[in-house]
């Protein structure tokens, strides 16, 4: 009998295997997104004038529809798992530079100020204090990613069957078994919802130092003058 | 001593902040700089620590030029309170403290300890060690952000409108405890702030800024309050310079009289002896507890329910001529009354008298600064 369970032999995997799959195909892009995101967005967050071209080449780079991108790519790297990841990298990239630089502006200037009288050098008030400060905006931003990759990993199902779950869309539609599909929807929904809950828990892992209940960074300062000189960045 | 030797800062959009100015910081001094908003305060206090670089000028520390030294051990060096205390908002109070041991490469277990010490130190209860910012108050912030500057035991401590932010009480009470700090540690304290009266009160030295960064007048602050340079000083240190200017005038040298005190149990010669038009009624321990007419006073049975309040007391020597005169001024009978240091009635003196006296302090153009707090 033909259960919802049952995966139609030429996808090459059983359910789980499809999800551990999908997973991979989903996360290792955003990873890698945010891998690449982070030292973009300080040198954005270094160098201002970097900030307005580098949103607008991301932006144009998410406007490319995925399909494009992946027809594009089979050329070099073949009808493979690559070629669907690569474009998902490319996507989170966009969603997290800006969630990353806003992050880490957010962090007071006084703050910022105090940590270079302090003796902070770049490297270590990077990773010391603007970075744990902008980490509830970089995890809003890894939520983003994350959904979407999930749900576009199902695209790849276009090129050579590798859309994971998404496969199974295609074959709902191949052998006429339309509980795949309804399979294959409901099990990524349910995909995103855990990931989205455990970077939620996540977060609250990270910031123990935000006010309970509504886990926003009461603005430290009252007041935010302009800092004098600009170094203090 | 810090020697800020003919430092000029000009800001790449063609700002003069800082015009040609030098000074000298003292050793173990506090030294105000003040002056109105965009005067360059901010930015004469982060060239010392080089979070600024002068475009022309030196500045030494302790004869040394400060380029001389790598600028995050330079920066180590001096501790640095920021309006707002600008704490970490994600490491606990005790962590805030440690920061700079920690980055010195103290083991954690003794920068810790140390971070505890200074939250006594600074008047902050160790129960709150664990908290994060958030969960304190702005003045306990502004405790922790002293502590934290503290915390390396630094020499120089370079400090930027740290109490502007907290409401009139709590700055008196961090700059009150600021002074008792001072007293036990002795640090080279460079004070930013734009309230001269702040200014007057905890500098021992203070520089008076105006706009275009030029330096007004660097004067002691008696000698501020008696001699501006200029109008622009004047004016800046407002319509009340001459009471002001007692804070720094003794009242040790007030003549008390006491003809004008009896005891709650005085006999009617002694009550009719007196001759004066009022009478401080004290009781058995020579405590003060009200003024009287003669005429009303019964020996052998004073309602002492019916005396008019005797108001605050001073303390001759402890306390300025401005308290003096303030206790006289809100005195019902117009004199004020002296006590010793444990309340006990000394005398009293009339509002004449202090002028008096003020006339003669001037006079003399001679200020006693020692003990007396404004
Ligand atoms: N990074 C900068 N670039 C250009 N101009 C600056 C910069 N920082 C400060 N200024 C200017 O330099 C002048 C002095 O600034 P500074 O912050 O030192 O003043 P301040 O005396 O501390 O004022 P406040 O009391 O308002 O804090 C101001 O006119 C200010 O606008
Ligand atoms: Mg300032």
């Amino acid at each position: 009998m033909n259960g919802f369970f049952d995966i139609p032999s030429d996808l090459q995997h059983s359910w789980s295997g499809l999800i551990g799959l999908h997973l991979r195909e989903a996360l290792l892009p955003v990873a890698a997104g945010l891998l690449l995101a982070l030292p973009l967005a300080q040198l954005c967050v270094r160098f201002r004038r970097l900030y307005p071209p580098v949103l607008g080449a991301t932006t144009v780079l998410y406007a490319i529809p995925s399909l494009a991108f992946f027809v594009v790519l089979i050329d070099y790297t073949g009808q493979s798992e690559l070629t669907v990841m690569i474009p998902l990298a490319v996507y989170s990239l966009v969603v997290l530079v800006p969630a990353i630089v806003d992050g880490v502006r957010s962090v007071p200037g006084e703050t910022l100020a105090a940590a270079t009288a302090m003796g902070f050098g770049p490297v270590r008030r990077y990773l010391q204090v603007q970075l744990p400060i902008a980490a509830p905006a970089i995890v809003a931003g890894l939520r983003v990613a994350t959904a979407s990759s999930i749900s576009l990993v199902s695209v790849g199902a276009l090129i050579g069957n590798q859309g994971a779950l998404g496969n199974l869309l295609a074959a709902a539609q191949k052998y006429d078994r339309p509980e795949l599909a309804v399979n294959a929807v409901l099990t990524m929904a349910a995909l995103a919802i855990l990931c989205d809950a455990l970077l939620v828990l996540l977060r609250t892992l990270l910031t123990p130092w935000m006010p309970r209940g509504t886990r926003r960074p009461r603005p430290a300062a009252r007041s935010r003058r302009p800092e004098p000189e600009a170094a203090t960045r | 001593m810090i020697r800020i030797d003919s430092v000029t800062k000009r800001y790449p959009d063609g700002t003069v902040a800082v015009d040609r100015l030098s000074l000298d910081v003292p050793d173990r001094s506090i030294t105000v700089l003040v002056g109105p908003s965009g005067c360059g305060k901010t930015t004469t206090l982060r060239m010392i620590n080089r979070m600024v670089e002068p475009t022309e000028g030196t500045i030494l520390l302790d004869g040394e030029d400060i380029r001389r030294r790598p600028v995050t051990d330079l920066r180590r060096s001096m501790g640095y309170v920021i309006q707002n205390a600008g704490l970490f908002p994600h490491r606990t109070i005790v962590d805030n403290i440690a920061t700079v041991p920690r980055m010195l490469g103290w083991g954690r277990q003794r920068a810790r300890k140390r971070a505890a010490e200074l939250m006594e130190r600074v008047g902050l209860d160790t129960s709150l060690a664990e908290r994060y910012p958030y969960q304190l108050s702005g003045g306990q912030q502004q405790r922790v952000g002293v502590a934290r500057a503290l915390a390396a035991d630094p020499p120089v401590l370079l400090m930027d409108e740290p109490f502007s932010a907290v409401d009139p009480v709590v700055r008196k009470g961090l700059q009150d405890e600021l002074l008792r700090i001072q007293e036990e540690l002795g640090k080279t304290i460079v004070f930013v702030t734009h309230d001269i009266d702040e200014a007057v009160k905890l500098g021992t030295m203070v520089a008076v800024l105006r706009e275009g960064g030029r330096l007004a007048q660097y004067a002691s602050p008696a000698e501020l309050l008696s001699a501006p340079a200029d109008g622009f000083v004047e004016d800046f240190l407002g319509a009340d310079r001459g009471i002001r200017r007692l804070s720094f005038l003794s009242s040790a040298a007030l003549e008390l009289t006491t003809d004008a005190v009896v005891p709650a149990d005085a006999s009617a010669e002694r009550i009719a002896a007196s001759g004066a038009r009022y009478l401080l009624v004290t009781d058995p321990d020579g405590r003060p507890l009200g003024w009287a007419e003669p005429g009303e006073l019964i020996a052998g049975d004073i309602r002492t329910d019916r005396l008019l309040p005797h108001g605050r007391p001073f303390v001759p020597g402890a306390d300025s001529l401005r308290v003096a005169l303030d206790c006289a001024v809100l005195s019902p009978t117009g004199w004020a009354v002296a006590v010793d240091a444990g309340g006990r009635v000394t005398g009293v003196v009339s509002q004449q008298a202090i002028g008096e006296a003020i006339r003669a302090a001037h006079a003399r153009g001679r200020t006693d600064q020692a003990g007396v707090a404004p």
